[in-house]
């Protein structure tokens, strides 16, 4: 299973390589393959047709970077992307190039005083070990630079559903990755993107090489339905589907395509949901602003615990978001794009 | 004898204290072979009997105890829409458990994830604190009818964990407190095969040491040794904890001394481990152990008690880290003792 080959695939912001290489390898003789200085991974399906769509979603997952060594052989580190400190403590992970297991530990319950148990546990007092007994040996282990993912497998769990790490945006990739192995009368360029996690770097730069008429970005995104949250606050719903965006902190989406994705999936009878939160960005933000502006879309897959090695997700939710973006796909290639602009 | 290998499949084993039926069947498959007699007692304790080559009347009785239960979580209400509250089995550091994969023992075995407040309704304030129990749920990614199908409180979950390997010989994994003071068990009687020995052995794996050192006081009333050892795991060295309260890892077996320890017994540990230049650290409890020592010591008119550690960092977490090389040289020092232990020595133990 493509989704669970690139979820389990170690692809920090900066280090996409391992994800990168999988999908090339994948696409190959699925259009014309090319990537950037940026890392940004390109297939390009020229049919000739009009009008030009590129498709995006973005490779790199959150993580950690080796910043230095303590004397006794512990690594200190620094986040990459956004992390919640308490969600590192007591997880397995690996280092560098050569994948070096590691753990980040915590000081035992035993030793602490009460008033330090209510507090979290923030990362200047988290470490990672890599069983090294000395600086040398940590040394030559793990290097300043090195880049550190969680470790966590991919299984099933529950009704049709998931766990593992990394699906935000794995399971964007694994749906690019699907509808490049497929012909649509447009000219369609995909576009794995990456640094997405640390403020949208990638897209930025693809979208202005690329220059399409028309962008849809395949993101993943949080769903909280769970205890101690308010219907408000869920965000999206697991096993509701696709959800679309209106609003983010980065972008806003044309009420014309929004219009043209609540037909084609009421059309289809694809389920759909609102994304019900107007904070966090997507590469849309950095898409939709490129050139004289690109009309631009995004459409997410719902899941559970996201920036954790236990991230939830509905497999019934990743196939109706495939679903969807075919059904948009086609009805693009059927009836042109949406005017926008004409107020 | 794959000392690792048997350390990540008996930590990996579920063993809950009072609910260690499972990993007691690790133990024994592992144990059996160099047993003479093995039985369980009422409280689950395992005990290992290995006849000693003295005459009768000139086989003291040793008593080697490590606990084999686990901390763990107990299903306490399911929560509306599907997701069980737990309560902790042991000393959990709620901290500790956000964000892992779980492994529930409902009406089927059942995977889940420790789920809490979304952080996007988390304000700066919030994240500043720590994570408490009652914050946390299950979830199982199930329908809530399905839930209340499989799942009901009392059930229990541990976290899923697999062992890794690290550098040299150190290993991570769940519930090495105190596996691996089971392992040292192992290899003790793996080495005694080696060695002449007038003692008889009871070799205990005890239950319920998480929650109150319960199961080493009934199996040393029912075993009535001569002289107790416990084997447990003691904190290893780690930044912002003094370095006087912890032991280095990969720097031997650690011996306490104190008053929870019979003075004689750890200065022959200390003897032996000098005499056949085992590497070796100190430890001092100014006052009892929380180890199953704390039991033994006070059990029936009185046991001669020692206490023999594996240095461990991150106790009670889910990456528990130790040593190979330290749970091997504890074995050895172990099993030196019992090698050199008659009935004079004994003796000796009541004359102060």
């Amino acid at each position: 299973m493509l989704l669970k080959r690139l979820s389990e695939a170690y692809g920090v912001s900066g280090d996409e390589g391992e994800v990168r290489d999988i999908l090339s390898e994948e696409l190959v003789g699925h259009g014309e393959l090319r990537t950037d200085t940026i890392g940004n991974l390109f297939v390009h399906k020229n049919t000739g047709r009009q009008p030009r769509v590129m498709l995006a979603a973005h490779m790199d997952e959150v993580g950690l970077i080796v910043v230095g060594h303590e004397k006794s052989g512990l690594l200190r580190v620094h986040k990459v992307g956004s992390i919640d400190d308490r969600v590192l403590v007591s997880k397995p992970v690996v280092v560098g190039k050569n994948r070096v297991p590691g753990v980040i530990g915590a000081k035992p319950i035993h030793l602490q005083k009460p008033e330090e148990r209510k507090k979290a546990i923030n990362i200047e007092n988290l470490f990672v070990d890599l069983g090294a007994r000395s600086q040398d040996e940590a040394e030559k282990l793990a290097k300043i630079g090195d880049y550190v993912a969680f470790k966590a497998g991919t299984r099933e769990i529950g009704e049709n559903c998931l766990v593992g790490k990394a699906f935000d945006n794995r399971a964007g990739c694994a749906i690019l990755a699907e509808v490049l192995k497929e012909d649509y009368a447009l000219d369609l360029t995909g576009v794995f993107t990456v640094q997405e996690e640390i403020g949208l770097r990638g897209s930025g730069v693809a979208a202005y090489s690329v220059y399409p008429d028309f962008a849809l970005v395949i993101e993943t995104t949080s769903a909280s339905d769970v205890p101690g949250t308010k219907e408000a606050g869920h965000v999206t719903k697991l096993g509701a589907g696709p959800a679309l965006t209106l609003m983010d902190s980065s972008f806003i989406a044309p009420q014309q395509v929004v219009d043209l994705l609540v037909q084609t999936a009421e059309k289809h009878a694809i389920p759909y949901q609102f994304r019900r939160l107007t904070t966090a960005a997507t590469d849309a933000g950095k898409i939709s602003q490129t050139h004289a502006g690109i009309l631009t879309a995004v459409v997410s897959v719902p899941c559970r615990y996201i920036h954790s090695p236990a991230s939830i997700l509905s497999l019934s939710d990743w196939q109706n978001t495939l679903r969807l973006v075919r059904a948009i796909l086609n009805s693009i290639a059927e009836g042109g794009l949406p005017v926008c602009g004409n107020y | 004898m794959e000392v690792k290998r048997f350390l990540r499949d008996i930590c990996q084993a579920p063993g809950i204290s009072g609910y260690e039926h499972h990993v007691a069947q690790v133990v024994k498959a592992a144990f059996c072979r160099y047993a003479n007699e093995v039985r369980q007692d009422r409280l689950g304790n395992v005990v290992f009997y290995k006849k000693g080559a003295g005459e009768d009347g000139q086989r003291p009785r040793l008593l080697l105890a490590a606990h084999m239960d686990e901390i763990g979580l107990m299903v306490t209400k399911i929560e509306e829409g599907g997701f069980p509250r737990f309560a902790a089995v042991g000393g959990i550091d709620p901290r500790t458990i956000v964000a892992q994969e779980v492994i529930l023992y409902g009406r089927e075995t059942l995977a889940g994830v420790i789920g809490v407040k979304p952080p996007h309704l988390t304000d700066e304030e919030e994240r500043g604190k720590g994570h408490k129990i009652e914050d946390l749920y299950l979830d199982l990614a199930l329908p809530e009818e399905q839930v209340r199908k499989l799942v009901t409180p009392g059930d229990l979950a541990v976290i899923r964990r697999e062992a890794l390997q690290l550098a040299g010989g150190a290993m991570s994994a769940k519930a090495l407190d105190d596996r691996a003071g089971i392992a040292v068990l192992l290899c003790c009687l793996d080495e005694l095969e080696r060695l002449h020995h007038a003692a008889d052995i009871y070799a205990v794996a005890t239950v319920q040491e998480e929650v109150g050192v319960r199961g080493a006081a009934v199996a040393t009333y029912g075993v009535v040794p001569d002289v107790g050892i416990a084997v447990d795991v003691t904190h290893g060295e780690m930044p912002g904890v003094p370095e006087h309260d912890t032991s280095a890892i990969g720097k031997g077996p650690v011996i306490t001394l104190g008053p929870n320890i019979h003075p004689k017994i750890s200065a022959e540990l200390i003897r032996l481990a000098k005499e056949y230049r085992l590497p070796y650290q100190l430890d001092t409890a100014p006052g009892v152990t929380g180890t199953d020592a704390r039991a033994i010591q006070v059990t029936r008119g009185g046991i001669p008690t020692g206490l023999v550690s594996v240095p461990l960092r991150y106790m009670h977490t889910s990456v528990e880290l130790a040593e190979t090389e330290d749970i091997k040289l504890a074995g050895r020092l172990l099993a030196l003792f019992i090698a050199a232990l008659d009935t004079a020595y004994v003796e000796g133990l009541t004359c102060f």
